[in-house]
């Protein structure tokens, strides 16, 4: 066992998977000699070569695009995009290709690439540095998309996602990048994607959440104490999610609370509401309540307090839940 | 201080054989006459196939179909100069390319008739499903061609795009990342004049498209893209040098769109009839004819026999494209994960039952 943060744990993830694997390649901007604006990717270069953890030139769609095709012939590229923010500019890449190949070609050729990239606010960083696109690549078939919210899920999800056959969009929480520490072990482990963890046991009430909001929600419910008995899911994966461990602790509980960092238009708690009352409806002892950012643009440093989920507003969502 | 010149270029063109048939032997690429009438028979193959999917389009045999007319050359030129194992990321107006490349003619037609079996590539032959955005497949062929580098495969990957496609990003992107990274790539560019309806002169204020390789740091060249010889020899010298770990190049065939963009456009309505006809004279397949009649590789029985064998052909991969049964609808959930998830699992009993 070693005691990791969670860019700590990415680091020890991709070290593992590239001296496991020789077509296993690292590619980004800053990812090489300067191991990465976060230094997710420290001492890589160093220990692989030049080839196989590659500085690119500084342009999003060419990395996403140029592992797509290494993908299809043969290599398995980890691609990071330095903020999710600028993802955008390979949106296109992932969305009609990536999340494509396999489909188009009928299994002739698959796309088993995994994107990696910090994502979420509440860091006082710049302009499109903050956005939580979670939601937006969960809407895209092919696609599995990835938050893990400690140290020991980082390392055995990014280690699942490597060995994914299909692509795979990692989001990393950046706010909480070196915010927890844990044990986790050196040897190989993999936490499976489409599998949610009950992060803590609970009656009264099923509180969902995923990636940096975890924390968030963990705070809230330490503040709560013993006045109720709250289910904590933390979802690991948003697509394919662990539907089942939704359905089962609403219909233990009864109630729900879904907190999440994106704002709350067709936020992924939208879809999380529909399965439920797809499912659990005559389950349920409240409406369910979503805590999330309001439908507004990420605002700059100086207001995003206001904009992020905290701690104060995920117990007020309880109260409103328990309250009814 | 004196200014001082810190670059001077220059950009080639190739011609081999010109339009009244005559071939400069010099210049002419070491091809067998068993090479040149594989070649003629190719160029009217796929010509028969291009005139033959166009009518059973307005027949309501075939969904939309993306003619070729004008570009034949470029497309078998080039293949001919390429390996089974090496890569084609091809677009949407190559089905002559992948014809040339043993894609069996009835997929061709399945695809163009909304059939996604028809995407398939044979296993034998690597080659990518056509790109329908413009441009985007260039980088793919770039990371594709990186890992063949990186892998020691001797394999080199092609990429085929049209004028309009140097207009975007993607374009730019690839060409530099196959710059920077020395990949084994050939860029295809058949610049054919228009995209849709908008002029070659719309999309860059370059006297060439060759000439944007220069500033990626490598070669680029024009071809006359109605010149299969040249478009072979040009493809056959940039493969050999990616294959040689010597990079990438840029080849511009010059040529013209004989045809609609696709059978719901009609390009009378903004391409010129005096352009047309002055173009009409460069065809790629009488001037060969000429050239092989003058060689004695050809006649008037020989001629005869290769557009009926062509026919032929055709006609039976549109016969059995045509008894084809119905693809089974539940593939649609079938290629979209190595593993159906649990939601698409309820959704196709919901669709289909059991």
């Amino acid at each position: 066992m070693v005691v990791a943060t969670i860019v700590q744990a990415v680091n020890m993830g991709l070290r593992q998977e590239l001296a496991r694997d020789k077509n296993v390649v690292v590619l980004g901007e800053d990812v090489g000699l300067n191991g990465g604006v976060f230094r997710a990717t420290d001492g890589l270069q160093k220990e692989f070569g030049p080839d196989r953890v590659i500085d690119t030139p500084l342009a999003e769609l060419g990395i996403v695009g140029c592992s797509i095709g290494m993908a299809v012939n043969g290599l398995k590229p980890i691609a990071e995009i330095q903020f999710s923010g600028f993802v955008y500019a390979a949106f296109d890449q992932l969305l009609s290709h990536a999340a494509r190949i396999r489909m188009r070609s009928r299994g002739r050729y698959t796309c088993p690439m995994v994107l990696r990239t910090p994502y979420g606010g509440g860091i006082r960083a710049l302009e499109l540095h903050c956005e939580s696109g979670e939601a937006l690549f969960s809407h895209i078939s092919g696609l599995k998309m990835v938050v893990p919210s400690n140290p020991y899920d980082t390392k055995g999800l990014l280690a699942a996602a490597i060995r994914e056959p299909d692509p795979v969009i990692f989001y990393e929480p950046m706010r909480i990048y070196r915010a927890i520490k844990q044990d986790i072990p050196e040897e190989e482990y993999f936490v499976p994607l489409g599998k949610a963890n009950i992060a803590q046991a609970g009656d009264d009430l099923t509180l969902i959440s995923w990636g940096s909001m975890l924390k968030t929600c963990q705070d809230a419910v330490e503040k709560l104490g013993n006045k109720y008995s709250v289910e904590l899911v933390d979802l690991r994966t948003i697509n394919p999610y662990d539907e089942e461990t939704v359905i089962s602790s609403v219909k233990k509980t009864g109630r729900c609370v879904i907190v999440h960092e994106a704002m709350k238009t067709c936020g992924f708690g939208a879809e999380l509401i529909a399965s439920i009352n797809e499912k659990a409806l005559l389950s349920l002892e409240a409406p369910v309540v979503r805590v999330t950012a309001p439908d507004v643009p990420f605002p700059l440093a100086k207001l995003e307090n206001y904009f992020l989920p905290d701690v104060d507003k995920v117990l007020k969502g309880i109260e409103k839940v328990m309250g009814f | 201080m004196p200014k001082k010149v810190l670059k001077e270029f220059k950009v080639e063109y190739l011609q081999i054989l010109d339009e009244s048939g005559n071939c400069d032997e010099a210049l002419m690429p070491k091809l067998s006459n068993d090479d040149i009438r594989k070649l003629y028979e190719m160029l009217v193959l796929v010509r028969v196939f291009d005139q033959k999917a166009f009518n059973m389009q307005r027949q309501g045999r075939l969904g939309t179909y993306i003619q070729f007319k004008g570009q034949e050359a470029c497309q078998i030129g080039s293949a001919f100069a390429l390996q089974d194992e090496d890569f084609v990321f091809p677009m949407y107006r190559n089905s002559a390319l992948l014809i040339a490349r043993k894609h069996p003619i009835v997929q061709v037609l399945q695809y163009w008739n909304g059939d996604e079996r028809g995407l398939r590539s044979p296993d034998n032959v690597n080659n990518f499903p056509i790109a329908i955005p413009v441009g985007t497949q260039a980088t793919h062929a770039v990371g594709a061609a990186w890992a063949a580098k990186l892998q020691g495969k001797k394999q080199v990957a092609a990429t085929y795009f049209g004028d309009g496609a140097t207009s975007k990003g993607d374009f730019h992107e690839a060409m530099n990342f196959a710059g920077v990274f020395n990949t084994p790539v050939v860029f295809i560019c058949e610049n054919n004049q228009f995209a849709i309806s908008v002029p070659r002169k719309r999309q860059t204020k370059s006297d060439t498209i060759a000439q944007k390789a220069i500033a990626y740091g490598f070669e680029g060249l024009q071809v006359d893209g109605m010149d299969v010889f040249a478009v072979y020899k040009a493809t056959l010298l940039a493969v050999e040098k990616a294959r040689a770990g010597n990079g990438p190049t840029l080849i511009e065939c010059f040529t013209y769109r004989m045809c609609d963009h696709s059978t719901s456009d009609d390009a009378s309505r903004y391409r010129p009839k005096e352009e047309f006809e002055e173009w009409m004279k460069k065809d790629s397949i009488e001037r060969l004819e000429k050239y092989m009649r003058k060689k004695e590789l050809l006649d008037d029985a020989y001629k005869q026999k290769v557009v009926e064998q062509s026919q032929q052909i055709i006609e039976k991969a549109v016969t059995e494209f045509e008894k084809m049964p119905q693809p089974d609808p539940k593939d649609i959930f079938k290629y979209v994960y190595a593993e159906m998830t649990n939601r698409q699992k309820e959704e196709m009993q919901e669709l289909f039952g059991n």
